[in-house]
């Protein structure tokens, strides 16, 4: 093995490009569902951003037994959830709201929690999962545990009070925090000028007394480099990170988003930089991989999609009764009177809920 | 190590001495850090300086920092830190110093916390609790009630006690419930000398949920909550005296769940009700129960289910604004009067 794998071995750079396959592959098999009718919520790509999921996800200490690094991922961030452990049936069973999914149709897409594979599901809003997370690292610190967290938001989060009251107390109280900082250039339809004067979010970090650095969103292994870094400063007892993801959303914000605000030129230059052509090419260049070998991952990701979409397609969606649970620990939501087997008497009161 | 020593001044109703609302607030937050050492505090002030009010006095010495933490003022931010702590198997207390400064955690509170059950993040055992509520002169930012601006989430509790009993165990209750729970305190209540009472010496909760008959009636029933509950005492005893009526009293506790049983028995048994809260007239609680009321005790009624309320305006600082805008024991006489006439 050359120097040039970064310390790892043959077998994890093969994991790291299947994970990059994983993600491409799972999210275009999404677009051909929703296309069959079988999404019915948004669908959201993170093309030309895998690499910077999938590099910081695998610097981190990835159990299932509920004693790993923690992970906050955001829409395009699923390549650290597949590689945290997360099924790509359960991918798919989120998209397509079915009952069988990790949240039975209450939430949609990335947004659910695994506490054994040790990621939670953000809320859209993604500033907010700065304070969150700054309290699950908060209690890592506190027991004594040498764990770190990880929060993935982007240029718009940025901007929110949130996220500067989360980090904020992320900071001062030293949580073992790494902040990931999807730079790119688009929130939205708003590009970064509009939210920050800055021109790296590195640039916020002084302000707060914690260590930066940015790195091309687009090199997995260097991503993977910089959050190793970033984490084995948190874990060390150095406090809260930030490292910088630079690249570039290479689809509009969601599928019903055009991204005609974008100059087609500036996408095509873009494209030239993708993280899974580079990082296959690369594979092959320094021999890490054969093309037979990485064709077969490809075939056996494909066949998996496949495999766990048609699984997903033919599970059934939830009760709709089933939106009354769960809302608190004891009890459930009132049955709505003109639904109960005698309205007139649920409505006086002598039918419980 | 071995803590230091329980602090004198938490030791009231050990010594079998009445304590006032603050200290029973004070004593339930010592007892159950005590016999949980998942529970700790986050707040602005609460460590060195123990508190606004001082609640958490000489917390800081006795648990430590790790226990006792000093937040930026990031309301939104350590509400949410409280969150992702209660996911790792803590119990975090969240002090707002004023529960006016909860508005930065309202994004939190409510994208977040209160949907974590609904999204599968099983339980989210916190409570937010602070002062609220006028009458200290305190101006629009340090006197208001903030109940309705989550009664309209499902997820959370909302608890408001208006003794010292009621306050200690209803906020242990809150702190070993495993859903989110906002407790609010009004700082009215906290010194005031009239509600000291001695406090049973062993480990008590009262359960959420269930509202309180303060007081025995037969001609108006008023369900009230908090501050409102001891002016609705002073106007019950009044009219007894003055009118000869009759005035039952049902104290809330507990504003989300309702307590729709106690409610609508209180309806049957006089026919006439009389919903009395501090907090302002429009979206304000009284709207809920006066609909619960129609839904399920419609034809029990003798007459318009009426409400006394602050007026619609921010809370003013000057004492003469400040009283006329709060809902004042005259008030409550008149409503009840108009109630028992009809």
């Amino acid at each position: 093995m050359t120097r040039d794998a970064h310390g790892l071995g043959r077998a994890e750079l093969h994991q790291i490009y299947r994970a990059l396959v994983l993600t491409r592959t799972a999210e275009e098999r999404l677009e051909t569902l929703q296309k069959q009718g079988h999404v019915t919520g948004g669908l959201y790509r993170s093309l030309g951003q895998e690499a910077g999921a999938v590099g910081a996800a695998f610097a981190l200490r990835r159990r299932t037994d509920g004693t790993g690094d923690f992970l906050a991922p955001t829409i395009r961030a699923a390549g650290a959830l597949f590689l945290f452990g997360a099924e790509p049936v359960d991918f798919f069973r989120q998209y397509m709201a079915r009952d069988t999914g990790p949240t039975r149709g209450r939430e949609a897409n990335v947004h659910w929690f695994d506490f054994d594979r040790c990621f939670l599901g953000p809320v859209s809003p993604l500033g907010t999962m700065l304070g969150v997370m700054a309290g699950v690292t908060l209690s890592f610190r506190m027991r004594g545990e040498e764990r770190v967290g990880l929060v993935f938001y982007g240029d718009g989060a940025s901007s929110t009070g949130a996220w500067h009251e989360g980090l904020s107390l992320a900071a001062v109280q030293r949580c073992p925090l790494v902040l990931v900082v999807e730079h790119n250039q688009y929130a939205f339809s708003t590009p970064t000028a509009c939210n920050t004067r800055v021109e790296s979010f590195t640039e916020k970090a002084p302000g707060y007394g914690i260590e930066a650095e940015s790195v091309d969103g687009t090199d997995v292994l260097a991503v993977f480099d910089a959050v190793r870094r970033a984490a084995a400063r948190a874990r060390a007892g150095g406090g809260t990170q930030m490292v910088e993801l630079r690249y570039f959303r290479r689809r509009g914000h969601a599928q019903h988003d055009p991204q005609d605000y974008v100059d087609p030129a500036l996408i095509a230059a873009w494209e030239k930089k993708d993280p899974l052509d580079r990082f296959r090419a690369r594979m092959l260049e320094h021999e890490w991989a054969t093309p037979d070998e990485l064709r077969a991952l490809d075939e056996e990701v494909f066949r998996q999609c496949r495999s766990a979409a048609e699984t997903a397609v033919a599970e059934p969606l939830p009760d709709g009764p089933d939106a009354l649970l769960d809302v608190y620990r004891d009890g459930h939501a009132p049955l709505p009177w003109t639904r109960a087997p005698d309205p007139a008497a649920a409505l006086a009161g002598q039918v419980g809920p | 190590m071995t803590a230091p020593d329980v602090p004198e001044h938490l030791r009231k109703t050990a010594r079998g001495e009445p304590v006032t609302f603050l200290e029973a607030v004070s004593e339930a937050l010592f007892e159950e850090m005590t016999r949980d050492d998942s529970i700790f505090l986050l707040g602005e002030d609460i460590g060195v300086y123990g508190g606004a009010f001082k609640v958490t006095r000489d917390f800081l010495a006795h648990f430590g920092a790790d226990r006792v933490i000093d937040t930026p003022i990031a309301e939104g931010g350590f509400t949410g830190a409280a969150a992702g702590a209660a996911h790792m198997g803590l119990r975090p207390i969240v002090e707002m110093q004023f529960m006016d400064f909860i508005s930065p955690a309202y994004d939190v509170i409510t994208n977040y916390i209160a949907t974590s059950r609904y999204r599968g993040a099983g339980p989210v055992p916190l409570v937010i609790r602070g002062p609220v509520g006028g009458g200290n002169r305190g101006g629009p930012f340090h006197s208001q009630n903030v109940e309705m601006a989550f009664f309209h989430t499902p997820g959370l509790k909302i608890v408001y006690p208006s003794t010292p009993y009621d306050a200690k165990g209803l906020l242990k209750a809150a702190v070993r419930d495993d859903d989110p729970v906002i407790f609010e305190e009004h700082k009215g209540l906290y010194r005031a000398p009239g509600l000291r009472e001695v406090l049973p010496d062993e480990d008590y909760v009262i359960p959420l949920g269930e509202a309180r008959t303060v007081r025995e009636g037969s001609d108006v029933s008023i369900v009230t909550y908090g501050s409102m509950v001891h002016r609705s005492v002073e106007a019950a005893e009044a009219l007894e005296q003055e009118d000869g009526v009759s005035v039952e009293i049902l104290d809330l506790r507990t504003l989300l769940p309702l307590d729709d049983d106690a409610i609508v028995a209180a309806v049957k048994k006089t026919g006439r009700i009389l919903i009395v809260h501090e907090d302002t007239r429009t979206g304000g609680i009284a709207g809920e129960i006066s609909m619960r009321v129609n839904e399920r005790a419609f034809e029990w009624l003798d007459a318009p289910i009426l409400r006394v309320t602050a007026i619609d305006a921010p809370v003013p600082y000057s004492g003469s604004l400040e009283d006329y805008f709060l809902p004042q024991t005259e008030d409550i006489v008149t409503a009840v009067r108009y109630l028992a006439a009809y």
